[in-house]
């Protein structure tokens, strides 16, 4: 693969800026009920029915924290190769809104669970390393509906004390596309280990996306602006576009740029000022009363290290070793853990080279045109590695095994099966084909003595006239050594 | 440090206690006296210590992930001042 260069900059009247980007991921820990709370957190219930009188702060309700987000927390910063903190404290960060019904989140401040880690990311231009800063435990707010009434706004606490990791990043990030691996490896990591489901759409992982800018070449950081609540990958590469832009345009000017928090209008594709939020920065945390320090023992977090999944960069390594694959297939391949066990289901039981072009291919154009997740595939992995060994060992050409894939998606069927009912085995018997060829040299002799006095291209002519008389079935290898070989005689 | 009456109001408002402007010249006298208290232990130099978050020498208590709480809408619901059959009501926020 040729390695291009980066080359994500704004270009202004005054010269080229480099625009630096932070990301704050919110991502919902994978968990039966709520971080403080015995309530349920499943998605799309009744509103306000998975609510429990700590979750709606009615007065004298103590949290008790559950263990399993705790495990889920120390999972995905060992995943992100991160430093587990012994020793964390939860704080309660204040703040007024109407579906904050403690009037507070509790969160944690000066001592996270998890330290410092780093995401690998790979882009055409190489590896890039992606420094994270910290991951730490807190509770998910409730849901404000605005579009139901035209004068009043609705509250569901459902979401009320779900637990949250948020996944804060350095300023590592410079451009759209880096948010877009970067987010896209995150996610991938959290879903192999099981700790968050990152599913967009329903809010299970948003992200606060800080973007600053500053002259290529420049060490100092610009001013940043935080763009609030972002819920897809798109949305934050618009806002980041937007946003990185109109600061170039104000320093060109020369006018300053205010830190403050913004928020992306979907609809205008613009980022604006959110001034109900002036007074948010001022959320005079302070350690939760009624929550003791979280002390971990060491052997919790070797016993969860040791119990963690091949993630998707050992996978990618083995893949390559394993399988021989190069490192774009490798990648391809295990960016999620269904595609990457049903890439080795096939494997072994196939060409492991061919599985994955046929896989990367014909399989994955199928699903998408379906909008289906490889789990629902029509096409099972066993019959699927049968196909690629029936191309393999020549037993049907390229071509007809496009047709026979058809077949096997509309059908389900075996293609084994397929290939002997409808008679699509590739013609590889020399003795038939070399009759057929003779068939054709005796019909178009005119064609030959143009062919044998230099006209070469003529020779797509006789493979053309070999497929046709064959149905397609002849195979196209042995074809043309037997042409080159007649029609020099 | 001290506290002036800007700042007093601002804190009142981010509390979300009203105080009547009456009171905030007396209510500045008073807290302000405890701020001297506080001025009076940061004399005391701690810059090796590290901030104590609990007299308990004990470790969080934690529960199984199971569900067994919720499904009590009607009483959540009871007193809001304003609220439907599934949600509570409140004025309309606008972003």
């Amino acid at each position: 693969m040729s390695k291009e260069k980066f080359d994500y900059f704004i270009n202004g009247e005054k010269g080229k800026y480099e625009v630096v980007i932070g990301l704050e991921v919110h991502a919902q820990i994978l968990s039966n009920s709520k971080l403080f709370s015995g309530s349920s957190t499943k998605f799309g219930g009744d509103p306000n029915n998975q609510v429990s009188l700590i979750d709606s702060a009615f007065p004298g309700m103590l949290p008790v924290i559950n263990e399993e987000c705790v495990k889920q927390a120390v999972r995905t910063g060992l995943g992100l190769n991160a430093k587990i903190n012994n020793f964390s404290v939860f704080d309660r960060k204040n703040y007024f809104y109407a579906d904050l019904p403690q009037g507070y989140q509790i969160s944690q401040y000066k001592n996270p669970i998890v330290g410092e880690g780093k995401v690998l990311l790979d882009m055409p231009y190489g590896s890039k390393e992606i420094g994270i800063e910290r991951l730490h435990l807190e509770q998910d707010a409730g849901k404000s509906i605005h579009d139901m009434d035209p004068s009043n706004t609705y509250v569901d606490l459902n979401r009320s004390g779900i637990a949250l990791m948020e996944i804060v990043s350095k300023p590592d990030l410079r451009s759209p596309e880096e948010v877009n691996v970067y987010i896209k490896k995150l996610r991938s990591i959290m879903r192999y280990l099981g700790t968050c489901d990152g599913n967009m759409q329903e809010g299970s992982l948003r992200a606060d996306v800080n973007v600053s800018v500053r002259k290529e070449g420049d060490k100092n950081f610009g001013t940043r602006c935080e763009i609030k609540n972002v819920n897809s990958i798109k949305f934050m590469q618009m806002a980041i576009e937007y946003e990185a832009t109109r600061q170039v345009e104000l320093i060109e000017n020369g006018k300053g740029i205010d830190q403050e928090t913004r928020l992306f209008d979907t609809k205008k594709n613009e980022t604006r000022s959110m001034r109900s939020k002036e007074d948010a920065h001022d959320y005079r945390y302070f350690p939760d009363p009624d929550l003791l320090p979280l002390k971990l023992e060491q052997k919790l977090i070797d016993d969860l290290k040791k119990s963690l999944p091949e993630l998707p960069d050992k996978k990618k390594e083995r893949f390559i070793k394993e399988y021989g694959l190069n490192a774009y297939e490798a990648n391809v391949l295990v960016s999620e853990k269904e595609i990457s066990d049903y890439y080795e289901e096939v494997a072994k039981l196939s060409d492991k080279k061919l599985a994955a072009t046929w896989m990367m291919g014909d399989l994955f154009a199928m699903l998408n045109d379906r909008g289906l997740d490889i789990s629902k595939s029509p096409i099972s992995a066993k019959h699927f590695a049968e196909l690629v060994q029936s191309i393999k060992s020549g037993e049907i050409s390229g071509r007809i095994a496009k047709e026979v894939f058809e077949i096997m998606v509309e059908s389900g069927e075996n293609p084994k099966k397929i290939i002997e009912s409808k008679g699509m085995k590739q013609q590889s018997d020399p003795k038939e084909l070399e009759k057929m060829i003779n068939e054709i040299i005796s019909k178009n002799k005119d064609k030959v003595d143009q062919y044998k006095a230099g006209k070469e291209k003529l020779f797509g002519f006789f493979v053309g006239q070999v497929m046709k008389l064959s149905g397609g079935k002849a195979n196209p290898q042995l074809t043309n050594e037997i042409l080159k070989k007649l029609l020099k005689n | 440090m001290s506290l002036d009456k800007e700042k007093i109001k601002h804190v009142a408002k981010l509390a979300r206690i009203s105080v009547n402007e009456a009171k905030v010249d007396s209510l500045t006298k008073d807290l302000n006296s405890i701020f001297k208290f506080i001025e009076q232990l940061n004399e005391l130099d701690t810059s090796n210590v590290e901030p104590l978050t609990s007299i308990l020498n004990e470790s969080l208590r934690t529960r199984k992930d199971l569900i067994n709480d919720g499904k009590i809408r009607d009483k959540i619901l009871q007193n809001s001042p304003k609220k439907n059959d599934e949600f509570f009501v409140v004025p309309k926020v606008v972003e």
